[in-house]
């Protein structure tokens, strides 16, 4: 039994319509457990009060906005390699949401900010980055909405993602060189020193899953439903013949 | 060598139009494609020139042989007859021989700037490119557009004399008769049915 | 591979505007600058390293949407495609064509409009050579963005909406070198990165846009 069986656009219909409510509400459960627990029973920051806690909503948001552009990369390099339409439909149905992510992202960011560093906006590296992050999102669902025949339009956005992929890293990189910035270091990385207190980690941590929990359903959902207008077209044009 | 097509099924826009096409075409022959209008000869033509793959079958003829001519012919109104034959003469590493200008009667417009040419005389000189490249498979689309009847049967000469008495191979999709003595292959039979297999609608139904 | 460099230059030197048009638009948006933030020296002198990159770039963007597009509109491309040229070294050739009629000509002309912006003596050198080495990284992606658009019928809009984005980082070290060198500093390691983006470009990017072309002749 391969994993590459549900690529089958039926089959992946057939499997995911049932898994969806599931984790549908699975991720609006653990996300209210993880916003009320880090609202109300979590301490107020020493230096920033309870501003801290848009945090909960900042972090997971932007660590989405990232991988689903990463889950966008594999996606398509899955569709240029082994042609699979379910892949190619997933790049396409995820970039809405990863913009979605993005400005919340930078919504919560600037919400941060203002009190923090007296400005809603700076030029910040990891905000500039985002805002960067933000404009390859649109170029890619702009190019998808401006090629007609789907399978050109899987190819060529499929190309601008990997393309696009490698300019976001050397953005990145640039942005950094550029400006030093006001923002506090990532607040998740392996080195447990500059980590924040784990009071507030772990409903961080319960957040981060409730939000792959809501990405993840509605990948699918998004998913299923682009495959049903491609059924439909197939149908017409058959139809048409 | 010559060129064989073994059970080729061709899409247009993901949408299968022929299948099962086969047929061979020896050195020095040449085989005339007919069928109504969006039958799909130009798409057939595109796919054995290799501008789109084929969903099924074999296309074979030695590599690096084929050239395709459609009713587009890249000229460039900017330059003169003899630099738009002399550019696609370098890139296929080739000079360009007196006779073709003759044989496509451009020798007194050789110096012509090709955006003050007329439609038909555009034409010759993108035919006249064919005789530059020196490319042994033609694949042609409608070579005879825009043509007067005298430049028809000096286009016709031209590939009989010039280019199938020396090994060529012509595939040509025309409506009009080229006075060429080759075989015709109606694609009407061809013509593929909605469960034809391969389009790229095909996993969705 | 030559051959097709030589006729893309002779039609942009033959169909006009091929060289002046870009420069001109360079001219005018760097007169535009002081109508906009007012003619004190010093304010022009501060913004003048990063209002000649983003004019010299959005220059460089003028002419790509007609890289391919009259290849495509004549028939030349899909011969090109059946020629013995690999469609890589034709989007290669088309990027360095590109370049030398625009990216060169803005080159040279940008230590002219320098002094219009007051810019500081020590950046001359930094400004001549951050653009000789990042004009071609932009010509290239632009040539990218051109091969993914090619088949569109209002393709040019869109293409800026790409390719901008992928500008960023030229941009950015581009604009650097230059700053650095106004305020009097050595800037060698922003004109490297330049230069190392505007060679990774010219090694990957013919390969992306060649991808593109087959997928548009289809």
């Amino acid at each position: 039994m391969s994993i590459w069986e549900y690529a089958n656009p039926k089959k992946f219909i057939a499997t995911t319509t049932p898994l969806v409510p599931w984790l549908l509400w699975g991720a609006i459960a653990i996300l209210t457990v993880g916003l009320i627990w880090g609202f109300f029973f979590t301490p107020d920051d020493v230096r920033q009060g309870s501003t801290v806690k848009i945090f909960y909503l900042h972090v997971p948001s932007a660590m989405m906005a990232i991988n689903v552009w990463i889950m966008m990369l594999i996606a398509s390099l899955v569709w240029l390699v082994r042609r699979h339409h379910v892949s190619a439909l997933a790049a396409k149905a995820a970039a809405p949401i990863g913009i979605v992510m993005t400005l919340i992202a930078l919504f919560t960011g600037a919400v941060w900010g203002q009190p923090m560093w007296g400005t809603w906006w700076a030029w910040d590296p990891r905000l500039t980055s985002f805002l960067i992050l933000f404009l390859f999102y649109l170029g890619y669902t702009a190019l998808w909405a401006a090629i007609e025949d789907p399978d050109t339009a899987a190819d060529l956005t499929s190309v601008l993602c990997i393309v696009g992929s490698v300019f976001a890293v050397l953005s990145r990189y640039a942005v950094n060189f550029w400006n030093q910035g006001l923002h506090q270091p990532a607040s998740l990385s392996l080195d447990k020193e500059e980590n924040v207190a784990d009071v507030f980690w772990y409903p961080a941590l319960v957040c981060i899953a409730g939000f792959v929990l809501l990405f993840v359903a509605l990948v699918l959902m998004r998913t299923a439903s682009e495959i049903r207008l491609r059924r439909m077209r197939a149908l017409e044009a058959r139809m048409r013949s | 060598m010559a060129l064989k097509v073994d059970d080729l099924t061709v899409a247009r826009g993901g949408v299968p139009v022929l299948a099962g096409i086969s047929f061979e075409v020896a050195d020095g022959a040449a085989l005339v494609l007919r069928g109504p209008n969006g039958i799909g000869k130009t798409t057939l033509l595109r796919t054995l020139a290799g501008l789109q793959p084929a969903i099924t079958g074999h296309i074979d003829f030695p590599e690096d042989t084929g050239a395709y001519a459609s009713h587009a012919d890249g000229i460039k109104a900017q330059l003169t007859v003899t630099e738009n034959l002399g550019f696609w003469g370098d890139v296929h590493g080739a000079d360009v021989p007196d006779t073709v200008f003759e044989a496509f009667d451009l020798t007194d417009l050789r110096d012509r700037v090709a955006g003050t040419l007329s439609a038909g005389q555009k034409r010759r000189l993108g035919l006249a490119r064919l005789g530059v490249i020196g490319r042994k498979v033609l694949f042609l689309d409608e070579p005879t557009v825009s043509l007067d009847g005298f430049s028809v049967k000096m286009f016709a000469t031209w590939l009989r004399e010039s280019h199938l008495a020396k090994g060529g191979i012509a595939v040509i999709a025309t409506h009009i008769d080229l006075g060429l003595d080759a075989p015709e292959l109606e694609l009407s039979p061809y013509k593929a049915t909605a469960d034809t297999a391969g389009g790229s609608d095909e996993a969705f139904l | 591979m030559i051959a097709l460099l030589k006729r893309d230059l002779t039609l942009a030197v033959r169909a006009g505007g091929g060289f002046g048009l870009g420069l001109a638009f360079f001219l005018i948006v760097i007169v535009l600058v002081p109508f906009g933030v007012g003619p004190e020296a010093e304010v022009l002198a501060r913004i003048a390293p990063g209002m000649l990159w983003v004019a010299a770039l959005l220059a460089a963007l003028l002419s790509l949407d007609r890289i391919f597009a009259l290849d495509f509109e004549d028939g030349s491309l899909p011969l090109l495609a059946t020629s013995p040229l690999p469609l890589e070294g034709v989007a290669l050739m088309k990027g360095v064509a590109h370049w030398v009629t625009t990216g060169l000509p803005l080159t040279i002309a940008a230590p002219l409009l320098g002094f219009l912006l007051n810019l500081s003596p020590s950046a001359y050198l930094w400004l001549l050579g951050s653009l000789a080495l990042g004009t071609p990284a932009l010509s290239m992606i632009g040539t990218f963005g051109a091969a993914v658009t090619v088949g569109l019928k209002r393709g040019g809009l869109l293409m800026s909406l790409l390719v901008l984005p992928l500008y960023v980082p030229t941009l950015i070290f581009g604009s650097e070198a230059v700053r650095r060198g106004a305020g009097g500093f050595d800037a060698t390691i922003p004109m490297l990165m330049v230069a190392g983006i505007t060679l990774g470009c010219f090694a990957l990017l013919p390969f992306a846009a060649a991808a593109a072309l087959r997928v548009n002749l289809r």
